[in-house]
């Protein structure tokens, strides 16, 4: 098995069992969704409407509703195209890159972010196809024999190649996806109570059991999927720079084009993640899988490919120089000091400056602060792309066809219709899906969850009093749990001179030394109060809980919230409490 | 042989069902399946199974789709409709070769994801609509059972095997007869 250093903190923070896994993540899937999804969605559905619409209008109207004109070809729908791209970079490379290298904070994150990837990426190729103009022989690019005496495709293109990255991409992040979501779903199923949820869980599963030729298999596949899906998420952004850099348009016409677009596609995608990672763990009670440790790594993630955007930026701005090329001199400083100055200063201050505050581990720890800047770092990528496309475009060769963009309401209606559409199928997935690949977390809840970090490699997945109550429950099943009972009963009178003298032999304590108990995983207001009732104020008196007898007391005094596994499990907590606190 | 006793062994815990295989498999008994709510690492050798060929199917799907494309490519712009880029040859598969790169390697990952997917897919049973073998529902979520059949093990008694799994820690026992 997997050896993890104790000192690393837990990825799987509280006292987690394989089953409170399945509950956690199964949960907001089985309930009834909050009213805010509600909210949320209609808000959601209804921009993506109007987006729809604009689209539509577009399609039945032309290519002139959008503000382009003769010398500003491409602006907002290559921008979006890009970004979207950009964004769904994140995905894939959580899920498939850090698979390669056993980073396991990967599993908390990869199921919602490759589902944000596929999303994304459905948004981005939306804009190659509208600007197509004429969608329904969007089909052209593919080649196919036809009646121009077979006229194919240009395979010298880069918008060629862009077609079969990104249809590539879009196709295998699905099948990646998907893969890693039957067996989850087969969980579901398994769970599901209702017929129809059994039925739909059951078709979307597939069949799964669960054998052990097919997780071997299973295995496999990922691994080998992940070793394709790694170059292929670099190749994706390198040939959508391709698009660019293989023109011969000032500002354009760099080679160092590919590494800087894929640093900042990831570094716009991580962004994404956090934006929609800290608000899920959140409305998802997830806290204890995705907790600040995978935000800290995902913001060291944006960090770094935040610095390398900053490096790609000054270096483009160097060669510009020192390359002597008058017109690559004047695309530059047009970025800087043309009409479109605040664009550049934009990108400038959200990709290159906002990244470095990451170093101070307090801002990079700080969940709010994070939130921040993952959208700034979303506006600023956007700004990147619009500087590198409109600005580079509207100073032509001849002054006299110099030209600004301005947005039309279509324009802005489409971009804000696809952030719409995007949500509606991220909020479908959250309510439908497992937002969180259980398989993975509950392969690494032994190495890496808390009750085996704290040194006890006993209780954790199951605790030791549920191993052996299964144990009694299979040598006779009458003996056990009558057993139980006849305590429950007899404590109805006996209860107070046993729970006294527990009491005591825990140590008495004042109300005023009181700890807050609630501080226990799974220890609720209710136990508090009942424990306060009998004198149990403190960690150290609960630290001392100890023999059996004492636990079948408590239980019967507690009821089900404080079954013996649960006071094993907050017997451990307060012990380490205990612990840390000596230090 | 008319009927076939199965014994579906529960464990609460990976690392028991896998100490409790590896002393059943010493003692000679052959572990039909195990299922499990995750992949059980170190289980495949003890019980029997040998490493999937996925990889190497994946590898050859790569090579088709990466010949398909450098044949498809030659083809449509090189032999039937050479077309004139900026006087660039056209002629020549393999001046031409650099820009068939990026595409190559699209068709490439495209045939090698999607061909293993699905060859995974079928030799696994795993088809929309298929029903699911796990003998209980629990074990997708926190339970593994060890299924051993009788006529796997005709060197033993129905009563020995069911001692020696009494042995391995299980938490519930489940007989079956089947047909």
């Amino acid at each position: 098995m997997h050896k993890e250093a104790t000192i690393r903190e837990p990825l799987v923070l509280g006292h987690k069992t394989f089953h409170e896994v399945t509950e956690d993540v199964c949960k907001p899937i089985e309930g009834k969704a909050p009213k805010t999804w509600y909210i949320l969605f209609a808000i959601a559905a209804i921009i993506g409407v109007y987006g729809v619409g604009c689209i539509l209008y577009l399609l039945g109207t032309g290519i002139g509703t959008w503000g382009l004109n003769k010398t500003i070809n491409w602006a907002w729908d290559i921008t979006n195209f890009v970004w979207w791209v950009g964004i769904g970079h994140a995905g894939t490379l959580i899920s498939a890159v850090l698979l390669l290298f056993r980073q396991k904070w990967r599993m908390a994150i990869n199921r919602s972010a490759e589902a944000m990837t596929i999303f994304a990426v459905f948004m981005a190729g939306m804009f190659p196809l509208i600007h197509m103009g004429r969608i329904w022989v969007a089909y052209w690019v593919m080649p196919l024999p036809n009646q121009f005496g077979s006229l194919w495709p240009n395979f010298n293109s880069p918008l060629l190649w862009d077609v079969f990255a990104i249809s590539t991409y879009l196709s295998v992040s699905l099948v990646f996806w998907y893969i890693g979501l039957i067996p989850d779903f087969a969980t579901i199923r398994d769970r599901a109570k209702k017929p129809l949820a059994k039925k739909m869980y059951g078709m979307l599963s597939f069949g799964w059991s669960g054998r052990a030729k097919q997780w071997s298999r299973f295995e496999m596949v990922s691994l080998v999927l992940a070793g394709l899906a790694t170059p292929l998420v670099f190749s994706v952004h390198s040939i959508v720079s391709f698009d660019f850099a293989t023109s011969v348009i000032p500002g354009w016409h760099t080679t160092i084009f590919p590494p800087y677009f894929v640093a900042g596609a990831v570094f716009s995608g991580f962004a994404m993640v956090q934006t929609l990672m800290l608000v899920m763990r959140k409305a998802y009670n997830l806290e204890a899988y995705i907790h600040t440790k995978h935000i800290e790594y995902m913001n060291i993630v944006i960090m770094a490919t935040g610095s390398i955007v900053g490096v790609a930026y000054l270096t483009e701005l160097f060669v510009s120089w020192y390359s002597g090329v008058e017109y690559e001199a004047y695309a530059f400083i047009n970025r800087a000091t043309g009409p479109y100055w605040w664009a550049y200063w934009a990108m400038m201050t959200c990709n290159v400056v906002s990244p470095q505050l990451m170093w101070f581990k307090k801002l990079r720890t700080s969940l709010t602060f994070t939130f921040i800047i993952a959208i700034v770092v979303n506006i600023g990528m956007w700004f990147e792309r619009f500087v590198i496309i409109g600005t580079t475009l509207h100073r032509d060769y001849l002054p006299s066809s110099w030209s600004m963009f301005y947005p039309t309401h279509i324009d802005i209606g489409i971009f804000v219709g696809t952030i719409g559409l995007f949500f509606v199928f991220f909020l479908l997935f959250t309510r439908y899906f497992p937002v969180l690949a259980l398989n993975e977390v509950k392969t690494i809840l032994k190495s890496s969850g808390q009750s085996y970090k704290d040194g006890d490699a006993k209780t954790p997945a199951f605790s030791v009093e549920e191993q052996h109550l299964a144990d009694v429950k299979m040598k006779a099943k009458s003996s056990a749990t009558p057993a139980k009972e006849d305590i429950e009963k007899k404590t109805g009178s006996a209860e107070n001179t046993e729970l006294n003298a527990l009491v005591a032999s825990l140590g008495a304590v004042t109300p005023e030394q009181k700890d807050d108990l609630k501080e226990l995983a799974g220890l609720g207001p209710v136990v508090e109060s009942k424990m306060n009732e009998i004198g149990i104020y403190t960690f150290a008196q609960i630290a001392r809980i100890d023999t059996e007898s004492e636990l079948t007391v408590l239980t019967a005094y507690l009821g089900t919230a404080g079954n013996k596994a649960k006071l094993v499990a907050w017997k451990l907590e307060a012990v380490e409490i205990l612990k840390n606190d000596n230090k | 042989m008319g009927s076939n006793v199965v014994f579906y062994a529960m464990y609460n815990d990976d690392d028991v069902l896998k100490d409790g295989a590896k002393k059943l498999v010493a003692k000679g008994v052959k572990v039909a399946d195990v299922f499990s709510p995750f992949p059980i690492h170190g289980l495949d050798p003890i019980i029997g199974l040998k490493e999937t060929r996925l990889g190497i199917m994946s590898f050859i799907y790569g090579l088709t789709g990466l010949a398909l494309a450098l044949i498809g490519m030659r083809y449509m712009m090189v032999t039937d409709w050479p077309m004139n880029i900026g006087g660039k040859p056209n002629f020549s598969f393999l001046e031409n070769m650099l820009a068939f790169v990026p595409i190559g390697f699209e068709l490439t990952v495209l045939f090698a994801a999607h061909a293993m997917a699905i060859t995974y897919l079928l030799a696994n049973k795993t088809i929309p609509g298929m029903p699911a073998e796990n003998p209980d529902p629990r074990t997708t979520d926190d339970r593994f059972v060890m299924e051993l059949r009788l006529n796997d093990n005709a060197k033993f008694t129905e009563k020995e095997l069911e001692d020696m799994l009494m042995e391995t820690g299980i938490v519930e026992l489940d007989q079956k007869n089947i047909k």
